[in-house]
């Protein structure tokens, strides 16, 4: 039942608002609100029990393994969030004076010249609220940087088939031509097409590495000498930073600006949607482009420093300059792994899943690359058992649920059919592994014998498989007091 | 390694069935010269024990001052309850509800947050959130100029009374689409946008979409009847940028304007913060954004629908996902993917725990606070109100003394005495934004006027701009 079916008009958490009401009648009748507003009208301990048990309707990285490809899905530990929430921390207004934020703005300088060291970038801006928000600042700063060497001419970013959907989109929102590159049939990105796709029209190219279908792009320094020889910049998805932390840098490889995916690679959480935070990185030449708000020490202090003092900046993404909760939550994280837990980040990520995936090709599953090591993920395709069985990889991955196992990302990236893309992240143990390729091989066999079963997945959930089609169809998209539906 | 479960006989083991000798050899085909050592700038690790003490002791040099800063982030009473349970680990810890069988909690949660952004904003659908309200008016201008083709104007009107930080967030985020944002200046007397002054800019461009604050930067109420029938006179959008509290005593965006097929205002979106958040030195915020249902499809963000499963029981699941970035590449309405789902949990469990009475009276607490202290600061000679029209819960007030000089000599005494206008405007110089929540008391308010009196008085005899005895 939802909350607001179970109000009754009347009955409220009286302990949660003023315990008088205020005079406002000097607020001119005309501005006054007219429709009545109906909002729920719960007691607390109604509230309380409905969003409690809601929470027990999810799965989470607290409660099931969760290995779902490309995001990282390790765990957040508790410390990051309670330290965060430090009263002097939680209740600091952004318009204070930065003398009343010295303890937030040195926790962000070091959060800043750590994430400098460990990517090989120049210099880096916290602001961005996510990676998209990353990615839409770092294509930004190729463009603010074509514009001020009146190159006007560049007009195309180029996008490897397997990147994942935000950075064609970030691109487009940028004003630029999004243009697909091949990948080739290893893995890595096909450089013929690549060398025949640049020229006087390029911006740059947008690559995550290792990339999308769980690879390292071994050709990475052909890559950069090809786009940098044609004028064009390279832009790093960090979304998989995981897999290289400590081990290889962006900034090494010849990328000229980076976005990393703290709620990924720093373990802040998804809380279910976000928030996260996404931190853009540069080379030299593209530092007097970056988002701005920026802290820098000067002697004992740090402070902010905003649009007037930058005035190259692409200027501001959000309002207040960043999710800085979240960034608190990273910096705990990182000072907590310290030089060494980093690299141990990357080693035991890639350790998981090289071992995941080689169990699962013992077991008889396809890895899409099978010649290929895997990083910090790797993908199955069930291309043969959609083909013999019927099953296809989306009931594999609704079936997991019945085994108590998220379910890994399906259909993404789109080059590989029925694929799944699994992550396991360097938090689980060998036994959860074993129990995850356990459960698939059961599943399978579920798939000869009974594959309705399959099929029809879930069925220990909440609800049986959704119908998207009609939710898309015949929009109720929010509760009505009187008509319910829209 | 604070965080990795192996032991060495799991390390041996697992090396053994990959067939390789050490974790290294796996990371083989990673060019040989790419690889690094240490990593010299980053300090070791620490245990939780250190790290607590580290913190504590940062999270105590920043202070508690007292706040009477609002400016699109305000400190309210947040329930114990809200972050109590938006912290499980269920919720905390889960991803974007992809497996809808698998995150019935998030969905049925947001479902019940775009319940609640709908009645607050008397519009149709609302989208599970953005990241603020800054980048929210951003998309909403983005999704304005795509709806409203046929005006074939890539212009957008931004009152100059509207947050100095949206106004350069817009500006940043569409004016790389050829999208050209123009200011309308606001009333010196009053403090409002004046509709007489907007057709002076219509010229041969028109606008796709007007942009109505409600209430403005400056906490006055905007006319939003005449500006909404204004901007559908143009052919324009109507997009409201609105503090979601003020929903619970002003007239909502759908019922903006004269009655008629056109009434409300086409778009809705705005910082949900006030719903739940804490001030946090600025994030992590959320932005909302709701409209009228023929503009859904343009709408960006994620939008959860509700259905039937195949036993024909109800059920929460992401639809009209044919919108966004993982879908649609390219041709997505925008980039988002990750937003600020964790603060929407927040928001709707605050939501529910106020109900329709209690955001009631938090908001006339909030307008009756401001109202009793902007009356008390104006006791002090040389301090008066700037703007004659009503407001809903901020004021700017006229200063005696430069104001970032004040704002010092007061935070010296921790208080935070508003916000400084001079700097984003220099006409209204000197000039002060103060706001007083619900939680402010008689005593914090009577608190800065003293303070702010004896601050100006040690100035006058001192007859010098630095910081005074008291
Ligand atoms: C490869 C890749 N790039 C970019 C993104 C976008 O990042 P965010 O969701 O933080 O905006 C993701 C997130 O899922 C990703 O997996």
């Amino acid at each position: 039942m939802l909350i607001q079916e179970q109000s009754r008009p009347g009955r409220r958490a009286v302990a949660q608002a003023p315990l008088y009401s205020a005079e406002v009648s000097d607020i001119p009748a005309g501005a006054r609100r007219l429709v009545p507003l109906v909002l729920p009208e719960v007691s607390e301990l109604q509230a309380v029990r409905h969003y409690t048990r809601l929470s027990q309707k999810n799965f989470s990285i607290d409660t099931h393994f969760y290995p779902l490809g490309s995001c990282t899905m390790k765990y957040n530990p508790r410390a990051c969030n309670t330290l965060a929430m430090l009263p002097g921390l939680l209740a600091r207004h952004p318009a204070a004076p930065d003398s009343h934020g010295q303890g937030l703005l040195a926790c962000l300088f070091e959060l800043q010249e750590m994430l400098k060291e460990v990517t090989g970038m120049h210099a880096v801006s916290l602001a961005p609220s996510a990676g998209a928000q990353g990615e839409f600042a770092g294509v930004a700063m190729i463009r603010a940087y074509h514009r001020a060497r009146n190159d006007s001419a560049r007009t195309e970013i180029l996008v490897p088939d397997a990147a994942h959907g935000t950075n064609p989109a970030s691109a487009v929102m940028c004003g630029f031509v999004a243009r697909e590159i091949p990948t080739g049939p290893n893995g890595d990105v096909d450089i013929a097409a690549l060398r025949e796709a640049v020229g006087p029209q390029t911006a740059g190219i947008m690559l995550t590495n290792p990339s999308t279908v769980g690879v390292f792009d071994r050709s990475i320094q052909e890559i950069a000498g090809i786009v940098h020889a044609a004028g064009g910049l390279l832009y790093y998805d960090g979304a998989n930073l995981n897999a290289i932390l400590g081990k290889v840098r962006p900034g090494d490889m010849g990328f000229d600006v980076i976005h990393m995916n703290l709620h990924k690679t720093f373990s802040t959480p998804h809380g279910g949607g976000g928030p996260g935070a996404g931190p853009v990185g540069v080379s030299k030449r593209l530092e007097p482009f970056l988002p701005v708000p920026l802290v820098v020490q000067s002697g004992d202090d740090y402070r902010w420093v905003s649009e007037r003092e930058r005035p190259q900046s692409i200027g501001r993404l959000t309002a207040f300059g960043g999710n800085m909760g979240i960034l608190l939550r990273a910096y705990v994280y990182a000072r907590m792994l310290g030089r060494e837990g980093m690299k141990r980040v990357s080693e035991f990520s890639t350790l998981n899943a090289n071992y995941l995936m080689t169990r699962l090709k013992a077991a008889g599953f396809d890895a899409a690359y099978p010649q290929r090591r895997a990083s910090h993920e790797f993908i199955i395709t069930m291309k043969r058992e959609a083909r013999d069985l019927g099953v296809n990889a989306m009931d594999f991955a609704k079936r997991l649920l019945d085994y108590g196992f998220h379910a890994p990302t399906t259909y993404f990236p789109l080059l590989v059919p029925e694929c799944l893309l699994i992550e396991p992240t360097e938090t689980e143990t060998k036994e959860e592994l074993d129990d995850f390729v356990a459960a698939l091989v059961a599943i399978r066999e579920e798939a000869r014998t009974n594959p309705d079963l399959v099929k029809g997945a879930p069925h220990t959930m909440p609800v049986r498989r959704l119908d998207d089609v009609r939710a898309a169809r015949q929009l109720d998209l929010a509760w009505r007091p009187s008509a319910n539906c829209t | 390694m604070p965080f990795v479960p192996h032991t060495d006989e799991d390390v041996a083991a697992m090396l053994g069935a990959i067939g390789v000798a050490t974790i290294d050899d796996l990371f083989d085909e990673i060019p040989r010269e790419l690889r690094i050592g240490e990593l010299a700038a980053i300090p070791a690790g620490m245990a939780e024990m250190d790290i607590t003490r580290l913190m504590q002791a940062r999270a105590r040099a920043d202070g508690q001052p007292l706040c009477f800063i609002g400016a699109g982030a305000y400190d309210h009473h947040i329930p114990a309850a809200v972050w109590q349970i938006a912290s499980r680990g269920e919720f905390y810890s889960a991803y974007t509800p992809y497996q809808a069988e698998a995150s019935q909690g998030t969905l049925q949660l947001l479902y019940e947050f775009q319940s609640m952004m709908t009645a607050l904003t008397a519009l149709d659908v609302s989208n599970a959130s953005l990241y603020d309200g800054a980048s929210a008016l951003a998309e909403a201008v983005l999704m304005a100029v795509r709806a409203n083709r046929k005006t074939k104007s890539n212009r957008v009107l931004v009152p100059r009374a509207l947050h100095p930080a949206y106004r350069r967030v817009l500006r940043g985020i569409v004016e790389s689409q050829g999208i050209e944002v123009i200011e309308a200046p606001f009333d010196r007397q009053g403090g409002q946008t004046p509709a007489a002054a907007l057709d002076a800019l219509v010229g041969d461009g028109g606008f796709a979409a007007i942009v109505i604050n409600q209430p403005n930067f400056f906490g006055i109420i905007e006319e939003v009847d005449v500006l909404t029938d204004w901007a559908h006179a143009q052919g324009a959008l109507a997009i409201a940028v609105v503090n979601p509290i003020a929903m619970a005593l002003l007239k909502a965006p759908g019922e903006w304007g004269a009655v008629g097929p056109e009434r409300g205002a086409d778009i809705a979106c705005g910082e949900a913060q006030p719903l739940g958040m804490p001030l946090s030195s600025g994030g992590p915020y959320a932005g909302f954004l709701c409209c009228k249902k023929d503009l859904v499809r343009q709408m960006p963000g994620r939008i959860v629908g509700r259905t039937l499963d195949l036993e024909g029981k109800p059920g929460f699941t992401l639809t009209l996902q044919a919108r966004e970035q993982h879908i649609r590449r390219g041709k997505a309405t925008s980039n988002i993917c990750t937003n600020q789902g964790l603060l929407v949990t927040a928001a709707t469990i605050h939501l529910a725990l106020l109900g329709t009475a209690g955001l009631e009276r938090v908001a006339a607490a909030c307008h009756a606070n401001t109202r009793r202290l902007a009356a008390l600061l104006c006791e002090i000679p040389g301090v008066e109100p700037r703007f004659d029209r009503p407001m809903f819960h901020e004021q700017v007030l006229r200063l005696p003394a430069p104001t970032a000089d004040l704002l010092r000599a007061l935070a010296a005494h921790g208080v935070l005495g508003g916000f400084d206008l001079g700097p984003d405007y220099p006409d209204l110089d000197p000039a002060l934004l103060v706001c007083a929540t619900e939680l402010r008391t008689e005593e914090e308010m009577q608190r800065y006027v003293t303070t702010l009196a004896r601050v100006i008085a040690a100035r006058t005899q001192a007859k010098c701009p630095v910081e005074p005895k008291i």
